[in-house]
């Protein structure tokens, strides 16, 4: 078991590698197996020493809960942009925002900078060394407590669930 | 139907190339148009794409990932050079 | 008949959906006003139409050669993680250059301190470890990268 963890340190990493390597290679033939096993156990031990910890997943079911919510609110991000970019009569009033963090893992803190990025009308443009506070452009601002409020409720408190404790 | 659709998603793909060149040529700072670029590269991989749906082959897979993988690289690079003056620390 | 009927219509959906986001992801880069809002084009609009595009010609092979097909997946996938980082730097390099932004900006911008946008160097840890000899270095005080 000792030699099992000492050969495979990141279970999921290895299964990832095998299956993009069975895509890129279009087959699934016996060779083309046992080489991308070699790569999908070789490619984590070669790198790991360049790997921060990760933190495990508390809770499976939230994280695809959490990927659902965030696929829905591209598409209704995507909508709202291009409604307002088609529409020249409404200007927008961008905006700047310090957004307070809560979360502190780094693997955490990048999933949320990509969330905003990819949701309604907001890009994380800047993180702080200390991970206090991430700085984040709006494109179309009303009000600021409220951004930061949904911001919270919908995507840092699941996050901080699956994640941290 | 299909080639309607083909071809009203390639005309919109084509226009959308056109209008990053001309942000590419008029930009007024460089990060105006390393975002250009960055754009007309996401946009080439849908040119390949919807080119391999018209000629009903899957050659040109390759070629897209590389051409996203590049693109990825590249725009990082320049970047950091911009942000740092510096890529390779 | 019926269902390839309707995989055609999804296809040809998708397809004309996918060109629309790309379409207004660069005519928001082409006429919004300043830099920071310009980002906002591409990174949504063009990454979800080019997601579109890409999941119609999955299924379109998919229905069309009976077979499973889902290499598009990757690109897609690829663009899906590499789109915000992208976004993220361009940005960043954005505030670095002090682009100026049109006047009616809302908010405080508050003020970078160097480290912030990364012009000076930054103390981190010396954590990485070499391959395949696994003796731990002692992590010591952070130093300077070189």
């Amino acid at each position: 078991m000792k030699a099992m963890g000492r050969l495979l340190p990141t279970p999921t990493l290895s299964l990832v590698l095998l299956a993009v390597w069975l895509l890129l290679v279009r087959s699934i033939a016996p060779g083309q197996l046992i080489l991308g096993a070699f790569l999908a156990v070789g490619i984590p031990l070669l790198t790991r020493g360049f790997w921060d910890p990760l933190p495990p997943v508390r809770h499976p079911v939230k994280l695809a809960w959490f990927v659902l919510v965030v696929l829905y609110d591209i598409v209704k991000a995507n909508i709202q942009v291009s409604l307002l970019i088609l529409s020249p009569k409404r200007e927008p009033h961008p905006g700047f925002i310090e957004y307070p963090l809560q979360v502190k893992e780094p693997l955490t803190i990048t999933l949320l900078a990509n969330t905003i990025t990819m949701t309604p009308g907001t890009v994380s443009s800047n993180l702080r060394l200390d991970r206090s506070s991430l700085l984040i452009h709006v494109l179309d601002m009303e009000d600021e407590q409220a951004l930061v409020r949904e911001i919270h409720e919908r995507y840092e408190r699941p996050l901080k669930e699956i994640f941290e404790c | 139907m299909l080639g309607t659709a083909l071809m009203i998603s390639l005309g919109l793909i084509v226009a959308a190339m056109a209008m990053n060149i001309v942000r590419l040529a008029k930009g007024p700072d460089v990060p105006d148009r390393l975002l250009a670029l960055d754009t007309l590269y996401v946009n080439s991989i849908a040119l390949i794409v919807l080119l391999g749906l018209w000629l009903n082959t899957k050659t040109y897979f390759e070629a897209a990932i590389l051409i996203a993988m590049l693109g990825f690289v590249g725009t990082m690079a320049i970047c950091r050079y911009l942000l740092r003056g510096d890529i390779i620390e | 008949m019926t269902f390839t009927l309707f995989a055609e219509g999804v296809v040809a959906f998708l397809l004309v959906a996918g060109g629309v986001f790309a379409f207004t992801g660069s005519l928001g880069m082409l006429q919004l006003k300043d830099f920071f809002m310009r980002l906002h084009g591409p990174t949504k609009g063009t990454t979800l139409g080019i997601g579109c595009i890409l999941i119609a010609s999955m299924l379109y092979f998919t229905v069309t050669q009976r077979e499973f097909h889902v290499q598009e997946l990757l690109i897609t996938l690829f663009l899906f993680i590499t789109a915000p980082v992208t976004g993220h730097m361009l940005a960043k390099t954005g505030l670095h250059m002090h682009l100026r932004f049109i006047t009616d900006t809302r908010g405080s911008l508050p003020e970078l301190r160097n480290e912030d946008v990364g012009q000076n160097r930054v103390a981190r840890p010396a954590k990485a470890r070499h391959p395949w000899r696994t003796r731990r270095r002692s992590l010591g005080k952070p130093r300077l990268p070189r």
